[in-house]
């Protein structure tokens, strides 16, 4: 086991599940890059690196760079994992959904409801997510509430290397298809990652951290950010479970209900836009399912209703941070002591 | 005649006129309110489905739109089942959760009628990248109509198919109109030149002539499986019908479907041309009249006794696993 990146871990379970299974393939815009082109073969590896070297070991067969045209290679996509392949997709920036929604909604996400469970459509679509990359309103959003939405879908929110592999291993077995969103200010992060394959069931919280007053549930990268909130608070006598429900579709209610019932008091952390987001879809749950428990108003912690702003000064406002997450916590704490 | 057989002839004539009978039945049986939802029948396009599909196999895949009931018969869809999933019956061919616009039957290649327009193009660029990937030797092929060959996902897959090399053929179904609104209006250029435009071989079919179309798509499905990469085939047809049951057509001439009854009937000149030479002769085709009018009477008859799906069809087939 070595440390490895949140690149390296997305790399490495796309490299052994190639080599595991010849059905399956990627494609994406610059995948390997520079086809056709003068200058270097696999000049790219994706636009941020991510799938480089698969093309050189796979071959442009199993490595399709496609060009600037969602609609018809997510499309096709859904296409070739209806009729024998297990494609992994790249829409580089969900942002980008917009011009190719209809091949995830209504297509890939239907055939099986529609066709009378007789289709079987094990398609990935990796995408990269998130603010905090000064990459302004068209390629900063978080959009995965729009994905959870759609019955048939799967949505997947790895929050650290470790998780990225293994639930990137388990999209790709999956027989359904899958949304799998990568935030791009992880990249980097780096953690302990087994190097043999490993699956992470969908549908199961990871308990990233365990105490009695307080659940944070956090998705994505909202979760370190919980994390140090937990660590910090902890100091002050403040006891926080910290929840990463890692995917929103299935999402493990059970968990979620069996915290709150401990604990009493529940902080979500959702860096979603915040009208119809995980927040208020996991704050109903609780609400519903769980009131008689709760000693304290659920708190959400999200960005403001507003496109994601290109400044720094502004982005930094926008997204939830650690302070506006510790001072939910507190707020909460004020209740039922 | 061309490659096609005395068999093959009788088996290209029942499917015609499977399809005839069968748009026909259900415009009845939709009249009598029988039929929840809203269909798009095929009347009157015979000859494109089934010129197209008899020169495909079972492990060559096809994707349709929202007027797919013609090219599910064509590619051997289970006839019964069809009609029962139009009736939104448990035994359906979907067992009633698609209805008219998403009848599929993925092991006889047929990828789904689909209710979004332009829907197909794209998931048969996935096929025949399958196709081409796992070496089966198939092709696939993208039926759209005028109004779907307008849109980007369409134009997409035409330059994808294209730089992919796929072993696609898009069928253009020119039917003159887009819902109610004219393809001689809403079709910029022209069809043949938008698939030279991607560097593909196009070619303008009267969809009417059972013989054109076959010939045309073999040219092209051959191409096609033999590495050579996607054609476009412009077929120019007639529906019978409005665009959905219900349409009252005012957008057209009067008596504009009436003549064209009478006189672009692909039934009739399929009837003519094979009985005049002499391959097969009227009282067979009179014959397979018959049985089919009866076999679709049989369909709708099961169909209107069959069950309609329970409580416990609402929550399944979602997912695989969940």
């Amino acid at each position: 086991m070595a440390k490895k990146s949140y690149r390296q871990a997305i790399n490495e379970a796309l490299a052994q599940e190639m080599r595991r299974d010849p059905t399956v393939i990627v494609m994406g815009e610059d995948n390997a890059g520079g086809l056709g082109a003068p200058g270097e073969d696999d000049a790219w590896g994706g636009v941020l690196g991510v799938t480089k070297g698969l093309m050189p070991e796979f071959g442009r067969e199993r490595v399709l760079d496609t060009p600037i045209s969602e609609s018809s290679f997510i499309g096709a996509a859904a296409g070739a994992a209806a009729t024998g392949l297990r494609p992994v997709a790249e829409l580089m920036f969900v942002d980008f959904m917009g011009v190719c929604f209809d091949q995830i909604f209504n297509q890939a996400g239907k055939f099986r409801y529609m066709f009378g469970g007789k289709a079987v459509t094990p398609l990935v679509v990796r995408t990269m997510y998130g603010a905090g990359f000064r990459a302004a309103s068209q390629h900063s959003q978080c959009l995965y509430p729009i994905f959870t939405h759609v019955p048939g879908l799967k949505v997947v929110l790895p929050s650290s290397p470790y998780e990225a592999k293994g639930l990137l291993i388990q999209a790709i077995r999956d027989d359904d298809p899958v949304i799998f969103l990568e935030h791009k200010v992880l990249y980097d992060d780096e953690e302990e990652v087994p190097d043999e394959p490993y699956t992470i069931p969908f549908g199961e919280a990871n308990l990233t951290r365990e105490g009695k007053d307080v659940t944070i549930v956090a998705l994505g990268r909202m979760v370190k950010f919980a994390n140090q909130v937990a660590d910090g608070l902890e100091t002050d006598g403040i006891s926080c479970t910290v929840l990463d429900p890692r995917t929103t579709s299935p999402l493990d209610a059970d968990s979620i209900l069996e915290s709150v019932e401990e604990t009493g008091r529940l902080v979500v952390v959702d860096e979603a836009s915040p009208r119809c987001n995980m927040a208020t879809d996991i704050s109903a749950l609780v609400a519903e399912q769980a009131f008689g428990a709760l000693k304290a108003p659920i708190r959400m912690v999200a960005p403001p209703h507003t496109p994601v702003p290109f400044a720094p000064e502004l982005e930094d406002l926008y997204i939830p941070s650690p302070e506006k997450i510790g001072a939910a916590v507190r707020e909460v704490m004020e209740h039922g002591a | 005649m061309l490659q096609l057989n005395r068999d093959d002839l009788v088996q290209a004539y029942i499917r015609m006129r499977t399809i005839r009978e069968f748009e026909e039945r259900v415009h009845t049986e939709f009249a009598g309110g029988a039929i929840p939802g809203f269909v798009h029948l095929y009347a009157g396009e015979e000859a494109s489905a089934v010129g197209v599909c008899m020169n495909l196999e079972d492990k060559d895949y096809i994707a349709s739109t929202h007027r797919g009931h013609g090219h599910c018969i064509a590619k051997g869809c289970d006839v019964e089942a069809m009609m029962k999933e139009i009736y939104g019956r448990r035994e359906g061919s979907c067992g009633g959760k698609g209805g008219s616009m998403h009848i599929a039957d993925l092991s006889k290649g047929m990828m789904g009628a689909n209710g979004i327009v332009g829907g197909g193009p794209p998931l048969v660029c996935g096929a025949a990248l399958s196709a081409k990937t796992l070496k089966t030797g198939g092709v696939a092929i993208a039926f759209v109509g005028d109004g779907g060959s307008n849109q980007g996902t369409t134009l997409e897959s035409y330059n994808l198919a294209n730089v992919w090399n796929l072993p696609a053929v898009f069928v253009v179904e020119d039917n003159g109109y887009a819902e109610s609104t004219a393809s001689a209006w809403s079709v910029g250029g022209s069809q043949l030149k938008r698939a030279e435009a991607f560097g593909m071989p196009g070619r303008e079919v009267d969809g009417h002539d059972f013989f054109a179309v076959y010939e045309a798509a073999k040219e092209a499905v051959d191409r096609a499986r033999a590495g050579k990469g996607p054609s476009l085939l412009h077929v120019k047809l007639n529906r019978y019908y409005g665009h959905f049951e219900g349409d009252a057509m005012t957008y057209r001439a009067d008596g504009e479907v009436e003549a064209l009854r009478e006189t672009v009937d692909s039934l009739a000149a399929f009837r003519a041309r094979v009985t005049e030479t002499g391959l097969l002769e009227g009282r067979q085709l009179d014959d397979i009249d018959r049985e089919v009018a009866a076999s679709i009477g049989q369909a709708v008859t099961a169909a209107m006794s069959a069950k309609a799906p329970g409580e416990e069809d609402l929550l399944t087939d979602v997912y695989v696993s969940y």
